[in-house]
Order: C-alpha cells, then sequence, then structure tokens
C-alpha cells in the first residue's frame, strides 16, 4: 500500500490524478492509476496483476512486469510500503 | 503554496530564508483570512500547502489551518524548527490531518547545533521532537541545511536522520538569499568540502536505498549551470507572507520596481493570473542573450532573478550560476575568496 505520508487522489483543476509526496507531484499515466487504484494495502502484486489481465484481456506476464516495476520504483522512492 | 505563517521565531539561524526586513506580529493575517487564502489557492489548483514561517508553531491556529488545508484537498506540510513541538500539540495537528512534518537540524549534536542556532537546547529539544512526530503515526523528513561550520557532520547527520526515523532527508547546501547572503563569508563551503559532501551523500543514497531518500541541493556557486529557481518564475510555486503579500520566490522583496499584491487586496487566483510582479519573469519572453534561444532556456528558466541581481546588479541577466553568463568567472572568484578566507562571526536573525 501507499506510504502514510502519500496522498493518491483525482486533481479536478489538471483533470488528471495526482501522487502527493514531500516536495513532489507525480502525474501517473493512465496504466499506473490503474494499478495504484488496486493498492489497497490487501491485494498482491499477484492478484493486481491477475485483475488487470482479465480487466484489460492483456497477457498476465507483461502486466506482472509492469506492475513490478512501477512499484519496485515507488519504493525506491519511499513511496509504497510493503 | 508556501504560508510564511509569521516571522517569529525562537531561534536565530544566520542563513534564514526570511528577508532582512521581518514582519512584526501586529502585521500578520489572522485566521479567517489564512482560512479564505487557502481555499482561493485549493481552487486554482494548488496541490500542495507548505505551513512554514518563522517558526509557525508560535500561533495557536496552526492546527485549524492545517484542518482547513486537508478539508480543501491540499497535501499538508509543516516546515518546523519543532523546538515548540509538546505532545498535545503533536495529537492535535495529526487529528487535523496534517501529512508529513519537516525538523530542521542544525548540526549532528548539541555542541556544533545549537550556536548554529543560537539557542540553548534546541537540539535536545527537535529530537525528542523528532520521536513524537513518529509515534502519532507521521512521515518526518530532517531538514539538514550544511555548510563551512557543519560539514564535517554530514555522515553523523544523516544518520541522525535514519535513527530519527525519518523517510527522507533533505540536505541543502545553503542558498545565499536574505540572511544568508549577509552572512556568505561565514558559510561558504570550499570546493574540496563540497566534493566530499557530494560523495558522502552519493555513497549514503547507495548505502540507504528503500530506507532514505536523500534529496541534495548543491550551491550553486560552483555550479556550471544554474537551478531551474523554483521551477521557473510563477509557474508553479508562490509564497504568501505573514503579512499577506503574495511573492513567485520567497526572496522576491530584494527585487526592486515590483510591487506585490496582498491577499487582503484581490484573491490567490487574481494574483496568480496577471498582477505585474508575476508575468514580468514569467515564460520566456523577458530573457535576453545568452538565455534567449537556449535550447536550455525552458529547462532551467534563466535561473534565479535574485541571485542575478544580487550579483550583477541586474534582475533580468542571466543567472551567473551559468557558465554561459559574462559574470560566471566573478561569481566562481567569489566563492574560492570568501571560502578559504578565515571565517567570519555570523550575523543572527533578529528584528530589527
Amino acid at each position: 500500500m501507499l506510504s502514510r505520508h502519500v496522498r493518491f487522489r483525482f486533481d479536478e483543476a489538471r483533470d488528471c490524478h495526482v501522487l502527493l509526496a514531500p516536495e513532489r507531484v507525480i502525474m501517473p499515466d493512465p496504466i499506473a492509476v490503474a494499478i495504484l487504484e488496486r493498492c489497497d494495502g490487501v491485494a498482491s502484486v499477484g492478484s493486481i496483476a491477475d485483475d488487470l489481465a482479465a480487466h484489460y484481456a492483456a497477457p498476465r506476464a507483461a502486466v506482472l512486469a509492469d506492475c513490478l516495476e512501477m512499484l519496485n520504483d515507488l519504493a525506491a522512492k519511499g513511496m509504497i510500503a510493503s | 503554496m508556501l504560508m510564511e505563517l509569521t516571522h517569529r521565531c525562537p531561534l536565530k539561524c544566520p542563513y534564514c530564508s526570511n528577508p532582512l526586513a521581518l514582519d512584526r506580529a501586529r502585521d500578520e493575517l489572522d485566521t479567517a483570512t489564512w482560512k479564505r487564502v487557502i481555499s482561493e489557492a485549493a481552487a486554482i489548483g494548488t496541490l500542495q500547502g507548505h505551513f512554514s514561517g518563522g517558526e509557525p508553531m508560535v500561533r495557536d491556529d496552526l492546527a485549524e489551518l492545517v484542518g482547513h488545508a486537508r478539508a480543501e484537498g491540499l497535501y499538508t506540510n509543516l516546515i518546523t524548527s519543532a523546538v515548540l513541538l509538546t505532545a498535545s500539540r503533536m495529537t492535535e495537528l495529526a487529528q487535523a490531518g496534517l501529512d508529513h512534518v519537516q525538523i530542521s537540524f542544525q548540526g549532528a549534536d548539541a555542541e556544533v547545533a545549537d550556536p548554529i542556532a543560537g539557542l540553548r537546547n534546541a537540539h535536545a529539544k527537535k529530537i525528542a521532537a523528532a520521536k513524537l512526530v513518529r509515534e502519532a503515526g507521521l512521515a518526518l523528513t530532517v531538514n539538514a541545511v550544511v555548510h563551512r561550520r557543519n560539514l564535517h557532520q554530514l555522515p553523523a547527520m544523516i544518520e541522525l536522520a535514519v535513527e530519527a526515523g525519518a523517510q527522507r532527508i533533505e540536505v541543502a547546501h545553503v542558498q545565499y538569499y536574505g540572511w544568508a547572503l549577509k552572512n556568505r563569508a561565514a558559510l561558504i563551503p570550499t570546493r574540496a568540502q563540497l566534493d566530499e559532501a557530494t560523495i558522502i551523500v552519493e555513497a549514503a543514497r547507495t548505502r540507504l536505498n528503500g530506507i532514505l531518500t536523500i534529496d541534495y541541493v548543491v550551491p550553486d556557486y560552483y555550479a556550471s549551470r544554474p537551478k531551474a529557481c523554483m521551477g521557473g518564475w510563477a509557474r508553479r510555486f508562490f509564497n504568501i507572507t505573514p503579512s499577506g503579500k503574495m511573492l513567485p520566490c520567497h526572496a522576491a522583496e530584494t527585487l526592486p520596481g515590483l510591487r506585490f499584491e496582498r491577499v487582503t487586496d484581490r484573491s490567490v487566483g487574481e494574483i496568480w493570473a496577471d498582477s505585474p510582479a508575476f508575468e514580468v519573469y514569467r515564460g520566456t519572453a523577458w530573457m535576453a542573450p545568452p538565455c534567449q534561444g537556449c535550447p536550455r532556456a525552458e529547462i532551467d528558466w534563466g535561473g534565479c532573478r535574485c541571485q542575478a541581481l544580487a550579483l550583477t546588479g541586474d534582475a533580468a541577466a542571466t543567472d551567473p550560476a551559468c557558465g554561459l553568463s559574462p559574470n560566471h568567472a566573478l561569481m566562481a572568484a567569489l566563492a574560492v575568496a570568501e571560502s578559504t578566507a578565515a571565517i567570519d562571526d555570523f550575523a543572527y536573525r533578529m528584528i530589527s
């Protein structure tokens, strides 16, 4: 799940989702938004990939790779708590 | 949005980013006005609200303002010296929905830190306050402002951040405006000290990957390209002073000939949209060569206007931190001369 100091919300003024952290604003792309919306602190990366692969009728291996890449990147920034 | 709620502060740091002419308590905006400012900022798409000062905790209405900002959807950050942080105020702020706390440290121990802060027992209070922040479950950033009097403690300051349970440390070399410009000769490190600090930061980043995020701000007196000051003038940042002036950067009042409007006269959205002081250096049209036509014009936005003024006498000149500036050699020479001279005494921050 997202770290306690990170907030993920929709911004009306920019008409897009934003990830807010200290001194940082990230505007995630639609794929990242779909992943982040499923980060509820319960779902595993595997189950998120299952869900996304089914929802978008996409190959699971590619979806899982996308998930891992994005989540590892956020973890390195301290924005994800395991 | 940076909200300087007050210029009052128990510390006297000689590199304070506040202007030399400090606002007095009687001139501060009241609670209702700050709430209106926060709502107006949220309405134009402001994403983050940084509560700063001075020391923002001297305001009794801090938690009320944090709660209001949170209700308006802003990411709320408290930038504090933390010497006034008690358990009850921490609880009050956490309940108001505060997202994040930044505590400044002046060194790694009281012996070095307290004389820089100009306040006895400040360091011990900060260590205790950091614990309160973590116990309240809030995220913590350690702000470590570094200069020639404390750079030898940089490794220990990074350790302090880890031990305090911080997720992030900002290692920021002093930027020379306001009080810091006045104290530049007492603060500026040598090139060798800077290079050593950079090596220490790089090594710590590798070692602490996933444990501590390290943001690093270098002193641009030794740079070859300028920083994109404020991300470009009036592009993504504004500051409200204690008495309600709206500024494109916190040092902007040093620039002559600009009139900064007050949020008590016009709304945040109106000032942001068309105030002449915001328009004057917005974008690239104002630039002269070598900035005009430079492929980096929209990367660094000409660097810093206040620094250009302070060092060249012309606020519209290319920031002398840029190697293409005709004044670049002068800036480097200043840094070498001052950093290798005997250390000056500090002129401590105070209301005159």
